[in-house]
Formats: C-alpha cells, structure tokens, sequence
C-alpha cells in the first residue's frame, strides 16, 4: 500500500494544479456505485457560483442523487475549496431528465452561462446521442464561456470523444482514522488520466496525507509514467 | 362563515351541520360575534353580541377566529370575477358587491334570469347571496338585506317598494337609528313623510353616514351614488395582422416579441407571463403560455422561449391575426452595462432557468436545499424555486449521493446489534473491512406513522475501498415487526 504513497507534493505541471479546469472532461468511475467519482470532480472545482448538475434517469436510479447535506460537508477532503465557493442559497441546480439527448441539450444550454461555477452532467452507458459531434460541441462550448464542464459517464467504454482530459476514477482504501482504528478515514481515490491534450497521462493517488497543504496531494506510481514528471526530473537533476 | 367552511372542508375538519359555531373577532370589550351558522342561529346566537353573553345562551357553541382582511381580499377577487355579468363592480363594505348591470341584463335574458343565474353560479361556489336590482346603489342595498327574496324594483314603484322598509335600510349609524326611534320614525316610508325642512334642519351637521336625509335621497335617485369600479391596466399587447392565412407564426415571433418589448420599455416593466393567440379563420382562438423566472423584456429571450412549442399551437385552417400579450407586468428599472459599454456577455441565470423550465417542463429542473430534520431523506428537499432555507447541519458524516429509494440488502452479521459482516447488493458480495458507527436516528414521531422503527447508520468500507452508507431498520425484539431489515441509503466519495 505505501508503495505508491509520497508525502511530497508534486509541483508544476501536475493534474491537480491549481488552475481551473475550463474545458470538458470526461469521468470514468470504475465501479458504478460508489461516489469516487463524484468526490473527485467536486474537488477539482474551482471559483463561486452555483453548479447545474444534469442527470439521466438511470444514473439517478443506479447511482443516486447528489446529497447537498454530504456536498456541503465533504468531509473527506481537508479543505474542499470548489465547495467553500459555492453560494449559500443556491449551491446546486439539479435537473433530472430520462434520456441521454436531453441531458446534452440542458448542459450545452448551461454552459452558455457564465454565472455558473461548473455544469456536471452524468450518462449512463454509450447512447447514439452521445456522439463526437455531441461532445465536441460540449467542449467548444465550454471553452467559449470558461465553464468548467464534466460528464460522469458510468458503465461505459471511453469510445470516440472530443473531451480535453479522460480520467478513470476509483475508491481505493481510505486512510487510516486518527481516533478509530477500525473506522475509514479520509477517502483516497485512484485517478488515472489515459488521455489529455495537455499534459502527460498518469496515474495518480488522491487522498490527504496530512500534510499541511489544503489541496489533495498527488503522488504518481512509482513506474513508467512518473518518471517523466518535472518534479522527478528536477531530483534527477539534483542528483 | 361560507369561506371558513369551505376552508376547514378543504382541510377534512369541518364540524357537522348541527353544530353551532360562530366566527369571533376583537371587540371594543373581549370578543364579539362576527358571523354564525345556521345552527348557532336557531339556537339564539345573535352577530355582533359578545362572545362570553352568548355562550351562556347556548353552551355547546364551539368558537372559531375570523379573518377579516381574508374576507376583504376574497370579497376583492369576487368583484373581479363579477364582471362576467357587468363591466362595472366594486366591493360595498365588508359582505357586498354592488354591480352596475344597466345595459347588461338583456345580455342574460332580463333582470330576472340574471339575479337567478346569479344566485346559482355564486350558490356553486358554496356561497349564500341575497340579490336585489334597484335603481339606485341604496334602493338596491336596501333591498337585498331587508326587501323580497331577489326583489326586482323599477323606477317608478321606487317608493312604494322602499316604504314598508325599516329604517335601518339606509345604510345609516347606530346612533342615528336610535335617535330616529326615538322619534318614532320605523319605517322609510314613515321618515320619507316628514317635512324635509324639518329634517335638513335637524341633520345639517351630520355627516353622510349619519344623515337620513341624504341617505334618503340617495336611495331615492334624488343624489347621486356613481358606482367608481375597480381599475385594472390595459393590457400590454403587439399585434400582426396578417394578409392571408399561415399555419406556422414563427417568422413573425422575433418582430411582435420586439414590437412587445419596445412597449415594455416605455411603460419600464417586464413581464412573467406571455400569451400568444392566434385567431382562426374558422372562428377559434388558439392560444400558447409561457412563464419566466424573473420579470424580463428582452426580446430574443422571450422570443427563444417558445422555440419547440410551436407545435402544441393548434393552427387550425390557418391564421390572419397573432396577438402576444404580456401579463403578470412588473416594474423593472433598465440595466447600464458595463463601463466599457459593452453588456455582460453570456446568459445571465434567470434566463437559463426560464429556458430549462420552458423546454424540459418546471418538474425536471430542481434546487435543493437544506430542512431541518434527523431523516437524510427529509433534510433536503427539491423546491421548483431557489429557497433561501438554512438548516442545523448535522455533526456526522453525510454521505455524498443517496439513493432514492434505499435498497434492500442481505447482510452476514457477528452480533445482532453490531455492524454487518459482509452483504449482498446488487447481486454483488461486497466484504465489510472498516466500519464506523451505528448513529442512531429514531423516527420522527410527529410526522411518522405510529410503529415506524428507528435505523442505526453505519459507514462501512468494502475490500475494494467502495464507502457506503447502510442502516439496519429497527432492532431484534423491539417489538415493531419481525428481524431488522438492511438497507444501503448513500454512497461516500
């Protein structure tokens, strides 16, 4: 377990940097029914304004519905800064449709509104209305307003996408509980990005290690693709 | 009385016919009667008289509060809705309406078949009326409280009808009404015979209300008593008249939305509500309602709202007139953009909503929010409206998605009472390694049914590092059904 696990935090051009992700991204969860998923995206938002969450019938039913006393207190996270900024009143607008079709057709209309802080929309399986076209119109979109877009898509296969960035996210065993030994702690979650326009694939370990810094650190795997990260070349070039 | 028991009706606990109740409201000295039913009458209950006085008359009166200020704006809209009969209402004091019907009661087949009509469409509302037809506003007020049952009187048998009247008719002060008994005057007929110099003289200080010399001459017709009806604003309306007969009338939505706006401008409202009809060649009226978030005038979001909703428009054999009106108008003060002269580019929330709701219909797009309650389920609610609601958050975990319904789940378990070992979901056996819990929720006795059982929550963690919420559903022989049940509820990031 402690074999992929740094308590040093990457610097530079990690995925979890600082900046705002502005453009679509695409989540995969590994199992269907855990929150991984969720948890993950939520930490990765950045700036105020009220998030436009756009579900289909079978996500809903399979997987649930957001739970605003849980998103509030996402205690998992040591300091989950997309939810800080969320405004008190309206921190999310949900939209519950039956077909993939529409779903597209609310997040593309979301996503012309600059006051939101993020349109998620989740789709369950490959539906036909999901095509290229229909994610590249997403990401343009996106890219136009500066509004963070991602699209949770449980049991489905990454096919042919326009998305920016493609992660695959999973639970992984949470750490160890300060006072219960027997209870889970602080979750740590398994992102993998397989696919990004700009910046190296990797996998990578999110969780709170303790350390003082209010993000999730990162800590790649100790194989292939951490190697050609900057922080490692900057060690190799200390050596 | 007939709005409490339509209200109490509405809400299942209208007492029984024979039981005497009474509507009380705050007097000068305690409580005074404002209104009775049949019952309390017949059993002695008289209005006006004080509550602890008419208790002693009848002991079993059960006392309910009134609403006064309800009763006011009820009697409002009821003006309002009497206009189907005459262009010309408003409301007389605090139990009538007075309508200005010359002109309009051959529209209902005579005066007549009006008061009937009258009567039997305000009786299906669940209301009693004394109807009446005079002349005059006092003739008619006269008679429909102390005249004939739906008294018809004409000009010429004014005074023949109004003499066997009391007094009490001319709308006139209780200490007037004293003062002219003690005169001796009963009737209208009995104080339409004394001299009026005699009158004038003794009344020229009093006021109207307390003169039964103007009172008189106004019943009579000698005064006049304009009925002053309630305003409403003219409608705000664009319209295109067209030359021939189309079916579809997109192409002229953007022009008669801007045609709309530019009016709303000028007025300095937005509107909440737009209807667009269209009238037919073979004589329909086809019509099509949209509603917005927040009060708008902007023609090309008013114009987008009725994208995809054109179909619904029943176009008939075709159309040559298309009206768009503009209703529920509100004040909305004009917007500076920004200093660089250019406006906030992207679409503002409002509107967004307004889209949502206008295509994917009010029930899909949600705002949760937060309500005080120890039941997850209960503590967030889905409003159709943003809410300003702010609740105790609760001290434990909360899970990051729940499922609606939760599901039942098989669970291997080491002591009855303690967390599970392992459980079957979803025909999935997912391996308890870490758990934290139970936390107790006991049901909420004042909106669960008796017998509803208490749940004790557990975080568990499965080999593969999934993080759920499970309950158990009551415990072993607490006497509330048989073995507890298990049910997964949410999902922890």
């Amino acid at each position: 377990m402690s074999a992929y696990l740094s308590s040093k935090r990457l610097s530079g051009a990690t995925p979890l940097d600082r900046r705002a992700q502005v453009a679509l991204s695409e989540v995969f969860p590994t199992t269907v029914t855990d929150a991984s998923a969720t948890g993950f995206v939520l930490s990765r938002l950045r700036g105020g304004g009220p998030v436009l969450w756009v579900q289909d019938r079978l996500s809903r039913k399979e997987a649930g519905v957001p739970y605003l006393p849980g998103l509030r207190d996402l205690r998992g996270l040591p300091d989950p800064p997309g939810l800080q900024g969320l405004p008190k009143q309206q921190p999310v607008i949900q939209v519950n449709l039956s077909g993939a079709a529409d779903v597209l057709w609310a997040m593309e209309e979301g996503l012309g509104c600059k006051t939101l802080c993020a349109v998620i929309g989740e789709i369950w399986g490959t539906p036909p209305a999901l095509s290229f076209t229909a994610t590249k119109r997403l990401a343009l979109r996106a890219e136009t307003a500066g509004v963070a877009c991602w699209l949770i898509r449980r049991a489905a296969e990454p096919g042919l996408s326009a998305a920016r960035e493609r992660w695959r996210v999973g639970s992984l065993p949470a750490a160890a509980h300060p006072d219960d030994a027997q209870a889970p702690g602080t979750p740590r979650w398994q992102a993998e990005l397989f696919k990004s326009r700009s910046r190296k694939p990797g996998i990578w370990v999110i969780g709170d290690d303790g350390s003082a810094d209010p993000l999730p650190v990162a800590a790649p795997f100790r194989d292939g693709t951490l190697a050609e990260t900057r922080d490692a070349e900057r060690r190799r070039a200390q050596r | 009385m007939e709005r409490w028991q339509r209200h109490a009706t509405r809400n299942g606990d209208a007492p029984s016919d024979d039981v005497p109740l009474a509507l009380v409201r705050e007097g000068p000295h305690g409580q005074v009667i404002h209104a009775t039913n049949r019952a309390a009458r017949l059993s002695g209950v008289t209005a006006e008289a004080r509550v602890v006085d008419m208790r002693a008359v009848c002991p079993a009166l059960r006392v309910e509060y009134a609403d006064p200020a309800g009763d006011a704006q009820g009697l409002e809209r009821l003006a309002l809705w009497a206009r189907r009969w005459c262009p010309w209402s408003v409301r007389d004091g605090v139990d009538g309406l007075v309508l200005e019907t010359t002109g309009s009661d051959h529209l209902m087949g005579g005066e007549a078949a009006m008061l009937t009509e009258m009567e039997s469409r305000l009786s299906l509302l669940g209301l009693t009326t004394r109807l009446a037809v005079a002349p005059t506003w006092g003739a008619a007020w006269a008679l429909a409280r102390f005249g004939p049952v739906r008294a018809i009187c004409h000009e010429a048998d004014l005074v023949m009808q109004l003499a066997p009247l009391p007094v009490a008719a001319l709308r006139l002060e209780a200490d007037t009404l004293l003062l002219l008994q003690r005169l001796g005057l009963k009737t209208i007929g009995q104080l339409a015979q004394v001299p009026r110099l005699s009158l004038a003289r003794r009344f020229v200080r009093s006021p109207l209300e307390a003169n039964p010399l103007m009172r008189l001459d106004q019943a009579m017709g000698r005064l006049a008593e304009p009925v002053a009806s309630v305003a409403a604003d003219p409608p705000i309306l664009a319209r295109a008249g067209l030359p021939e007969p189309i079916q579809d009338p997109t192409a002229y939505l953007p022009q008669l939305c801007q045609d709309l706006c530019a009016r709303m401008d000028r007025a300095g409202v937005g509107c909440r509500r737009l209807h667009l009809t269209v009238y037919r060649t073979d004589g329909e009226v086809s019509r099509l309602d949209v509603a917005t978030a927040a009060a708008s005038r902007d023609a090309a979001h008013l114009c987008k709202l009725f994208e995809g909703r054109l179909a619904r428009l029943n176009p008939g054999f075709g159309f040559d007139l298309i009206t768009l009106e503009a209703d529920r108008v509100e004040e909305i003060a004009p917007r500076q953009p920004g200093l660089d002269g250019r406006a906030d580019a992207g679409v503002p929330l409002p509107q967004l909503m307004d889209r949502l709701v206008a295509r994917l219909g009010a029930r899909a797009v949600k705002h949760p929010a937060l309500r005080e309650s120890h039941l997850p389920e209960r503590a967030q609610f889905l409003a159709p409206v943003p809410v300003a609601a702010s609740a105790e958050q609760a001290v434990q975990p909360r899970p990051l998605r729940l499922f609606e319904p939760p599901e039942e789940i098989r669970v291997l378990y080491a002591v009855p009472e303690g967390p599970p070992a392992q459980f079957v979901w979803r025909r999935q056996t997912h391996r308890v390694v870490r758990y934290a819990g139970p936390e107790r929720i006991a049901p909420e006795w004042w909106h669960d049914r008796p017998g509803t059982r208490l749940r004790d929550y557990f975080r568990v963690e499965d080999q593969t590092g999934g993080r759920y919420w499970l309950y158990r559903e009551g415990l072993h022989e607490d006497g509330r059904g048989g073995d507890p049940r298990w049910f997964v509820h949410g999902g922890f990031a």
